[in-house]
């Protein structure tokens, strides 16, 4: 019985899960639009990034050394910030399938879409809420940055709406089952501890492939379970 | 200059989201190593929400932001819809910056 209503209520929670996410890329791809005319960059600037590079933080990251005229600055930035996409892409594997759907599916992943992709145990699931996630997150950020583009600074400053707290929460909401496994749970606080010591001193990016150096915590595990 | 640079940032992203993915695929990796790789993604995860929540660039973030997200967590903690999670940590922060808490 229960398994039947899961199946039943999991799409119509995972839209709804979706519209929730995508409202607030909506408002923060909007601010990214009007940030990027803001510096006065071309019009062009922004619908380029949020299409070929699709991954927030690196675009905020980015606009600004483009805009101060610093592009090899940019790229090595925004390339830093986005190479936990790497320990990512191991994590899920081909979860988006494969052959062309390989080829595309891996453009649109991001922190959130792994996190809602790990969340879900059964394959079938996660291939759906990967490409779910996936198509709405880059519908939701690309129509944002049309309408900070035309709105300008009319769409306001989406902290004002408390969007940068909704994002943290959102990823701690959906990493948190896994968090009830004990090993998982020491990694990822220590990893965390790590990265915000080392935030102060090192450059965007750097401080959260730093919580790797969590997963050294298992060392310890392992000998207290042979003993 | 400005397209080449969004190109680099953009094939070199692109790169590195399809590398991980192939090179799970061409590595055997034993069960142990296997079950590392989730962990691994949750202690970026975990990081990512951490810092995002705490540090505003190499300094604190101050109050509102991170009174929103522990109210986020709680919430998620006691098992809310992840929908009300997420307008409950907004809420929080941008009523407490309405209240000329920052």
């Amino acid at each position: 019985m229960r398994t039947i209503q899961r199946t039943q209520t999991f799409d119509r929670a995972q839209v709804r899960d979706a519209v929730a996410i995508a409202a607030a890329m909506v408002a923060v791809g909007a601010s990214f639009g009007a940030i990027a005319i803001a510096y006065g960059l071309p019009t062009w600037v922004p619908f380029a990034m949020s299409t070929i590079v699709f991954a927030g933080g690196a675009q905020f990251l980015a606009i600004g050394l483009l805009a101060a005229g610093n592009p090899i600055a940019a790229v090595f930035a925004g390339l830093l910030l986005n190479a936990r996409h790497v320990p990512f892409g191991l994590a899920i594997g081909s979860t988006m399938g494969t052959g062309w759907r390989r080829l595309v599916g891996t453009h649109v992943m991001t922190d959130e879409v792994v996190a809602f992709t790990l969340a879900e145990d059964d394959p079938a699931r996660r291939r759906r809420t990967y490409w779910l996630m996936g198509i709405t997150l880059f519908t939701s950020w690309n129509v944002g940055t049309l309408l900070g583009v035309l709105l300008g600074s009319a769409v306001g400053d989406y902290e004002a709406l408390g969007l940068d707290a909704a994002f943290p929460a959102a990823l701690i909401a959906l990493i948190l089952p896994s968090l009830r496994d004990r090993p998982t749970r020491i990694v990822a606080l220590t990893g965390t501890a790590v990265a915000v010591i080392a935030t102060p001193f090192l450059p965007a990016g750097l401080p959260v492939l730093c919580a790797l150096l969590g997963l050294l915590t298992l060392i310890r595990f392992g000998r207290r379970r042979e003993a | 200059m400005l397209l080449a640079a969004i190109l680099v940032l953009g094939v070199g992203t692109y790169t590195m989201r399809l590398g991980g993915v192939l090179l799970r695929e061409r590595l055997t990796l034993s069960p142990g190593l296997q079950r590392l790789l989730p962990m691994a993604a949750a202690a970026l995860l975990a990081a990512l929400a951490g810092t995002a929540t705490l540090m505003a660039g190499s300094g604190f973030a101050g109050v509102a932001r991170p009174a929103g997200v522990a109210v986020g967590a709680l919430l998620a903690w006691r098992r809310a819809p992840f929908v009300v999670v997420v307008v409950a940590a907004a809420g929080v922060a941008a009523l407490l910056r309405l209240a000329g808490v920052d």
